[in-house]
């Protein structure tokens, strides 16, 4: 039997992890109908074969709803911290460009470092007008600047790499410094640093939709599950919380698993490995 | 015609009072071949990177041609070869970029260099030291440069490299009437290679 290398098994492992989370969003898009479809002649199952994942008061299928719940808060994890990747990348490059730029980026991480990240997605949330893009601006806004201060400690050990010294003295522009000798040297570091943000800014999402502060009570977002399940848990109907709940830490944990995966393939350290 | 360095004092902040470099001044000429050597520790590298322009001295001036160092703009008449040059080149790169990087190098330098064809598609990792730091010096003798600083070029290289890179350059240094600062603690090599050596007196004696 060929054995593999632990690079190979790391990429399979990536590979499978993707595609379990690409199939969670897709079904739960295509679920989304059937997840608001209220069904009064079944209402309250315990979960079944037939039933997965139960039914809730309204006669919700809750596996339809999770699924609904997952993708939706995906797509907006993708979305916000791709956002934010972004935001932390042109900010720490500016920052190691003059040492004034240093001062006022350090000053400004440290003051959003500062402020509880909860309370600071549930403010800007406020001040978005909630919903959906409400959202999307709190949480991109407030994610930044762990990467934006890694970006800015690995460009600032770059600037000082002979290779760049060398070219700057040769006379190479500045904009094609950035470009050949810079961001190549970031991407490891920003890709793994973007896909860690994923399991970090799904959750914030599901909880500041719970506290109530996120996307309105009439999506099926997994925030919005949670909260509702609450007052039902009382009552004996356990599955309406468990299984949602299950099912995002699975979530979270699949995202950090693939940001982990990434960082093996691309890190120096450990990729011939 | 020269370059010049009047009165030059160096320290790097925050690590005591204590100045690496304390009023050094040398003079180049075209064509000249000046040898530098001191002990380890002696700032020996500390002066080529501000003579190069890579760091700007606490105290006194550079001036080529009679012009401050740092209002040139673009490629650097002064170039500086680096004591190692597996550090001088980005690893991402193949060498065919590196080399190119300030415009296309003359075929007749890569020749006289031994530098084979095949070396320049590959990276830095592949190739050994010597290699490298071929590409290294054919990549400062473009069109601009008029001075070379070779801070230890040869330190970890074989013999017969050493002699075939020092042949070249002088031949290259005579053609073009490079001004030539040689740094190595070798003083064979640099009684061969110089027609005069200076050393650099210990900071604060003055």
């Amino acid at each position: 039997m060929k054995t593999w290398n632990r690079r190979q098994r790391t990429l399979c492992l990536l590979l499978l992890t993707a595609l379990i989370l690409l199939a969670v969003t897709v079904s739960g898009a295509l679920l989304t109908n059937l997840a608001t479809e209220t069904d009064f002649a079944h209402t309250n199952l315990a979960p079944s074969l037939d039933r997965l994942f139960g039914t809730d008061w309204l006669g919700r299928d809750m596996l339809a709803r999770t699924l609904a719940g997952l993708s939706l808060s995906i797509r907006i994890g993708a979305l916000t911290a791709c956002v934010s990747a972004v935001i932390a990348l042109v900010l720490g490059v500016t920052a190691a460009l003059s040492r004034r730029a240093d001062a006022a980026l350090s000053w400004l991480i440290d003051l959003f470092l500062g402020i509880p990240h909860i309370l600071l997605v549930m403010l800007i949330s406020l001040a978005c007008g909630r919903g959906f893009w409400g959202v999307v601006a709190g949480v991109s806004l407030s994610h930044w600047p762990s990467l934006a201060r890694l970006v800015r400690g690995e460009v600032l050990q770059l600037r000082q790499a002979p290779y760049l010294l060398a070219a700057e003295k040769l006379g190479v522009p500045r904009g094609q410094l950035v470009r050949r000798h810079l961001l190549p040297h970031l991407l490891p570091q920003f890709l793994t640093g973007l896909i860690l943000q994923f399991p970090h800014a799904i959750l914030h999402e599901a909880s500041v939709t719970f506290l109530g502060f996120g996307l309105s009570s009439e999506q099926p977002a997994i925030g919005v599950i949670l909260s509702e399940s609450m007052q039902y848990l009382t009552t004996g109907r356990w599955w309406l919380a468990l299984f949602p709940g299950a099912a995002l830490v699975g979530v979270v944990l699949l995202f950090a698993g693939l940001g982990e995966q990434v960082r093996r393939l691309l890190d120096p350290s450990s990729v011939h490995q | 015609m020269s370059l010049e360095a009047k009165n030059l004092t160096f320290r790097y902040p925050r690590r005591g009072k204590r100045p690496v470099l304390e009023h050094v001044s040398l003079t180049l000429e075209p064509g000249e071949r000046l040898g530098l050597s001191a002990p380890s520790g002696r700032g020996k590298t500390t002066l080529c990177r501000l003579l190069a322009g890579y760091q700007r001295p606490t105290g006194g001036e550079i001036l080529l041609d009679g012009q401050p160092l740092s209002r040139y703009r673009g490629a650097c008449p002064v170039q500086m070869i680096w004591q190692h040059p597996e550090t001088a080149l980005d690893p991402l790169l193949p060498l065919e970029a590196s080399l190119n990087e300030a415009g296309p190098v003359d075929g007749r330098l890569l020749e006289a260099l031994h530098i084979q064809p095949q070396w320049l598609r590959r990276y830095p990792q592949e190739l050994s030291g010597g290699e490298l730091q071929r590409f290294c010096i054919a990549r400062a003798l473009g069109p601009r440069t008029r001075y070379l600083l070779c801070d230890e070029i040869t330190a970890m290289l074989d013999l017969i490299t050493q002699a075939q890179i020092w042949q070249f350059l002088l031949e290259e240094a005579q053609r073009r009437e490079l001004g030539l600062l040689v740094v190595s603690h070798n003083s064979a090599l640099l009684e061969r290679v110089c027609g005069q050596i200076a050393t650099l007196p210990p900071a604060g004696v003055p």
